[in-house]
């Protein structure tokens, strides 16, 4: 590193310690394609072998989100229930009366564990009302507060009206049961509009990030969560309803599980091979590969679901395992984005470079005036 | 309502202050800086920010502080590099200058403020100095107080604000530490001050400590506390060489300007800007930086774009993909009658 007459006095290194990590020191760019990605011709790279690469000391240049399990635990109840909200809408309009009390009880477990496990993951729990001093389009985080309030108002008042009904009318409502069912119309349509935005708005949520892996998913990541919602919450009442009025579930989880791998394959197919990487690589990348195939056998299991109750229990339960997978995956993918400078660099470099290649030089940081 | 993108040419205006106050800012003049960290040691004693880990002397470099964090609002960064490097450095700083990075030449219409109005410097001798052996790149990093901040923008509870000065600061009264700010910071500068952060810094243990906001999200100030005091920041006023300039955003910018023209004509092209550029992807910073070599070499960013910049396209993809959703339902109790 240094060429002076004084180096002598210097101590030695150790061996692949400090230069390789350090100062300054050079970082040999690894081929992003070792994990095999790119081969495919699916993008095109300006990927140099050998080209130097400078990071300060190996650190992290962006910060993950300090989001832990209760968030991925909310990013697939909240799916969960998004989902089911437009199957309870649906069995309602259709007069499916088994299908629509299986999908409101569901959503609302799902909203009773997912409602929680956000409120734990802040940094100050008692807080969580501040979310409701503003309504900011700006932020994601602010809408989704909106959507999944509103969301379980409609999704409390159609479950309750479900459970007034399966004990015979005992619940102690007294006067205020005919306002109850009076109300069950508008509530279940409430649940039913907010339902598709419950399931979207988490993958505008991470795509809203300058986490690299999250950032670069978002052209197709709301994809994956609508499918991946639809599969889990399909599957969850294709175990729950009978053989007989389970045909709608049937269809929704089927066709969740299709536009779950090709919306998958699709992201990945607009992302940088080191933005992609973590989706396909260690821990969050073989939490991906059983999603998918979990997905796939519980999607084939919906073609024979309709012939035997178990195949139907098994495979809702397969689909709703890989949509939990699946939001693990991406989440901890996110996490491991940011440990790499390299992720974060060499990525946005190279796409400096093509805007610069294209003679568009008056938009980076370090030019124009 | 201010911007999602693109220069905006007063953000604390757009955000319903009135003119009172001019947008102030920072430039930090790197070619100067001694790396002395008086800086960093000012802002924790104004702040009263915990301890960062256990004192470890981390062994990579005279940087045992790290990077910024919940804890730390100023980070002097610290580097060593030899004579190729150093050349390197000068010929991407050359590169840039193509680009058109303000540089050599006359600037079209400046009327510059304590000197060097519009001097063309044009035919002056350029001639690069002797390149040394190897030289040491002291930097002293802090909250960049974007145009369009991408902190600010995703913060659900509102606790993250412009002020009238034009920066971005967090209410600690408001915050309920969700954390959306920290990934919405294309700079990694915020960051949520508890013990179950992500992103530990290396293996430095906890101690055992009064923390004040605990569970909240913290970062620079820009030393709100002592604007409206009239005062400048801590680390400005106690930097001793300068390097650290506070004042107003404009003539930050102006100055930045000046000195780079200066180096530039001393023949040291690898002196360069950061965040001068109102038509970067966050709008320009606050926090102007006069850099010696690339960004990440101080580990900045070289291409950061403030993730809001792309949200009504992720706004549209979502609509489609709840399209869809909605016309799979609809297909699915259609075709699931039988
Ligand atoms: S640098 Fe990061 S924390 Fe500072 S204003 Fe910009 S986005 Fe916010
Ligand atoms: S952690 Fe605090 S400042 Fe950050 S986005 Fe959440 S509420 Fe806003
Ligand atoms: S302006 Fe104040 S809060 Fe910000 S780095 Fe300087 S001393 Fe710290």
């Amino acid at each position: 590193m240094t060429h002076s007459s004084y180096d002598e006095y210097r101590q030695p290194e150790p061996e692949g310690g400090r230069r390789k990590r350090g100062g300054g020191g050079k970082r040999r760019r690894r081929s992003p394609l070792d994990g095999g990605a790119g081969g495919d011709g699916s993008h095109e790279m300006a990927m140099v072998e050998d080209v130097e690469f400078e990071s300060y000391y190996g650190r992290p240049v962006v910060k993950a989100p300090p989001w832990e399990t209760p968030i991925g635990i909310y990013l697939f109840v909240g799916g969960l229930a998004g989902a089911s909200g437009l199957l309870q809408a649906g069995a309602a309009l259709s007069g499916n009366a088994e299908l629509r009390r299986t999908a409101r009880l569901v959503a609302i477990g799902a909203v009773g564990v997912g409602t929680p496990a956000l409120v734990i993951d802040l940094g100050r729990p008692e807080r969580f009302l501040h979310m409701m001093r503003v309504f900011k389009v700006s932020s994601p985080m602010s809408l989704g507060t909106w959507i999944l309030s509103s969301y379980a108002t409609g999704a409390g008042m159609t479950a309750a009206n479900e459970v007034d009904r399966m004990t015979g009318e005992r619940l102690p409502l007294g006067p205020l049961r005919p306002l109850l069912r009076l109300a069950e119309g508008p509530s279940a349509a409430l649940q039913g509009v907010m339902g598709a935005p419950l399931a979207a708005y988490t993958a505008v949520l991470l795509g809203d990030t300058a986490v690299p892996t999250w950032n670069a998913a978002r052209h197709g990541l709301p994809y994956v969560f609508v499918s991946s919602a639809s599969l889990a919450a399909g599957g969850m009442a294709m175990a729950l309803t009978s053989r007989r009025n389970a045909g709608p579930a049937r269809l929704l989880a089927a066709a969740g599980v299709v536009g779950d791998i090709v919306g998958m394959h699709y992201t990945k197919s607009r992302m940088h091979p080191l933005e992609s990487e973590p989706l396909e690589e260690g821990t969050p990348g073989k939490l991906l590969t059983w999603a998918e195939r979990l997905a796939v056998a519980g999607g084939i299991g919906t073609l024979f679901a309709r012939r035997s109750r178990t195949i139907a229990v098994a495979s809702g339960l397969a689909l709703a395992g890989a949509s939990a997978l699946t939001r693990f995956g991406v989440l901890h993918a996110g996490h491991e984005s940011v440990k790499d400078p390299r992720r974060v660099m060499i990525p946005q470099k190279d796409r400096l470079e093509k805007r610069r290649a294209a003679g568009i030089t008056g938009d980076s940081i370090t030019t124009g005036w | 309502m201010g911007l999602l993108s693109g220069p905006e040419a007063d953000p604390a205006a757009d955000a319903g202050w009135g003119h009172d106050h001019d947008r102030k800012g920072f430039f930090t003049d790197t070619s100067i800086c001694i790396g002395c960290k008086a800086c960093e040691v000012a802002c924790k004693e104004w702040n009263h920010n915990p301890q960062d880990g256990n004192l470890q002397i981390m062994g990579s470099s005279y940087d045992n502080t790290g990077s910024l964090g919940a804890n730390t609002w100023r980070h002097v960064a610290f580097v060593e590099q030899g004579k190729d490097r150093i050349e390197e450095a000068r010929e991407t700083g050359r590169k840039l200058v193509s680009l058109g990075m303000p540089s050599i030449g006359p600037r079209s219409g400046a009327s510059t403020p304590g000197g060097r109005p519009g001097e063309d410097l044009s035919r002056a001798d350029t001639a690069p100095p002797d390149t040394p052996e190897f030289r040491w790149l002291m930097s002293s990093d802090v909250c960049k107080h974007c145009t369009h901040a991408g902190c600010l923008d995703v913060c659900p509870t509102g606790a993250l604000f412009r002020t009238e000065f034009g920066t971005v600061v967090v209410q600690e009264d408001i915050c309920n530490g969700c954390g959306t700010c920290v990934g919405g910071c294309p700079f990694g500068v915020i960051e949520r001050r508890d013990d179950g952060t992500v992103a530990p810094k290396g293996q430095r243990g906890r101690v055992q400590q009064d923390v004040p906001n605990k569970g909240t999200a913290n970062k620079c100030t820009l030393c709100y506390d002592r604007l409206v005091e009239g005062e400048e920041p801590a680390c400005a006023k106690t930097c001793p060489t300068t390097s650290i300039k506070f004042g107003d955003h404009d003539d930050m910018v102006e100055s930045a300007h000046e000195r780079i023209a200066q180096l530039h004509e001393q023949g040291m092209t690898e002196a360069r800007l950061y965040g001068a550029n109102p038509e970067d992807g966050v709008g320009g910073t606050g926090s102007v930086f006069l850099l010696l070599d690339e960004p990440e070499v101080y580990g900045l960013p070289p291409d950061p774009q403030v993730p809001t910049k792309d949200l009504p396209h992720m706004y549209r993809t979502a609509a489609v993909a709840m399209g869809g959703m909605l016309a799979a339902t609809a297909l699915a109790f259609l075709g699931g009658r039988r």
